[in-house]
């Protein structure tokens, strides 16, 4: 990938991508670090539009920026009592250190590879792969379909408050 | 300076990292999901690297599990947010130490 444009994009998409993840681990109010993840969440369909995927990049903003941050802030706001601390356990020091185990050996792996045979691929475009998700992966598409709905039904069941159990059972 | 597959590999790497300390230490139970959907972001940008920056006889393969990847994660989401707010209804917490009922 040549050029500066690619170049500056790459730098400004991680800094803004890390920092902004980083942002999530040390900040102290649960909704600032909701925000933190959207940014996060911007930052890596910034990535895909950089790796030529486009329709991934649209997805992304839809999904995770549109209806996951938004199912988190309700998540959040359904839970007033609970305090809106975003507070570490005990198992901070062990989980960092295990984080910086796992940083280590993936960055020692990625700089000790061989990637010279490796060659730039063009990019590809939504029609591409929506002919792939419809004939190759048509079976995996359908189970993640079915998968979406059993998902949807349990979330409103789980949810569902046991006054409305109890008034759908007289019903 | 070009931009090659390792600095994206770089990338995904440290994100990963960072969502795993952030499921790992975080004592919100919706803090925890927040790491888990930010290691899954991190996982799907090592995919659509490796599918960009190779070869193969299928190129759509990575973009199209990403997709599958994208799905279940939205799945994972709804039903890991619906199960804290049924918690916190009847715990009326959602702190993650706190949730010692199978305790003997």
């Amino acid at each position: 990938m040549d050029g500066a444009g690619p170049t500056i994009a790459f730098w400004i998409l991680s800094a803004v991508t890390l920092v902004a993840a980083g942002g999530v681990m040390v900040s102290r109010n649960l909704l600032h670090a909701v925000l933190f993840l959207i940014l996060t969440f911007v930052g890596v369909a910034g990535f895909f539009v950089l790796l030529s995927a486009d329709f991934l990049a649209m997805a992304q903003v839809i999904i995770y920026v549109g209806a996951i941050a938004v199912l988190v802030l309700f998540a959040i706001l359904l839970t007033p009592r609970a305090g809106r601390d975003n507070g570490e356990t005990k198992m901070l020091l062990p989980g960092l250190l295990l984080s910086v185990c796992l940083a280590a050996v993936f960055l020692f792996v990625i700089q000790d590879a061989n990637w010279s045979e490796v060659s730039a691929d063009p990019g590809l475009g939504a029609a591409q792969l929506g002919e792939a998700l419809l004939t190759t992966w048509v079976l995996p598409f359908e189970i993640a379909s079915v998968l979406l709905t059993a998902a949807l039904v349990g979330a409103i069941m789980l949810a569902r408050s046991p006054q409305e159990e109890a008034e759908d059972a007289l019903a | 300076m070009t931009i090659g597959i390792e600095h994206f590999l770089t990338v995904g790497a440290l994100l990963f990292c960072l969502g795993l300390a952030i499921a790992l230490s975080k004592r919100n139970a919706i803090g925890v999901l927040m790491g888990v959907e930010i290691m899954l972001n991190a996982v799907n940008i090592t995919l659509i690297t490796f599918s960009r920056f190779t070869v193969s006889e299928r190129p759509v393969t990575g973009h199209s599990f990403v997709v599958m990847v994208i799905t279940v994660a939205a799945a994972e989401a709804a039903v890991a947010l619906a199960l804290a707010v049924s918690v916190y209804r009847n715990r009326e917490t959602v702190d993650v130490d706190k949730m010692n009922l199978l305790r003997s």
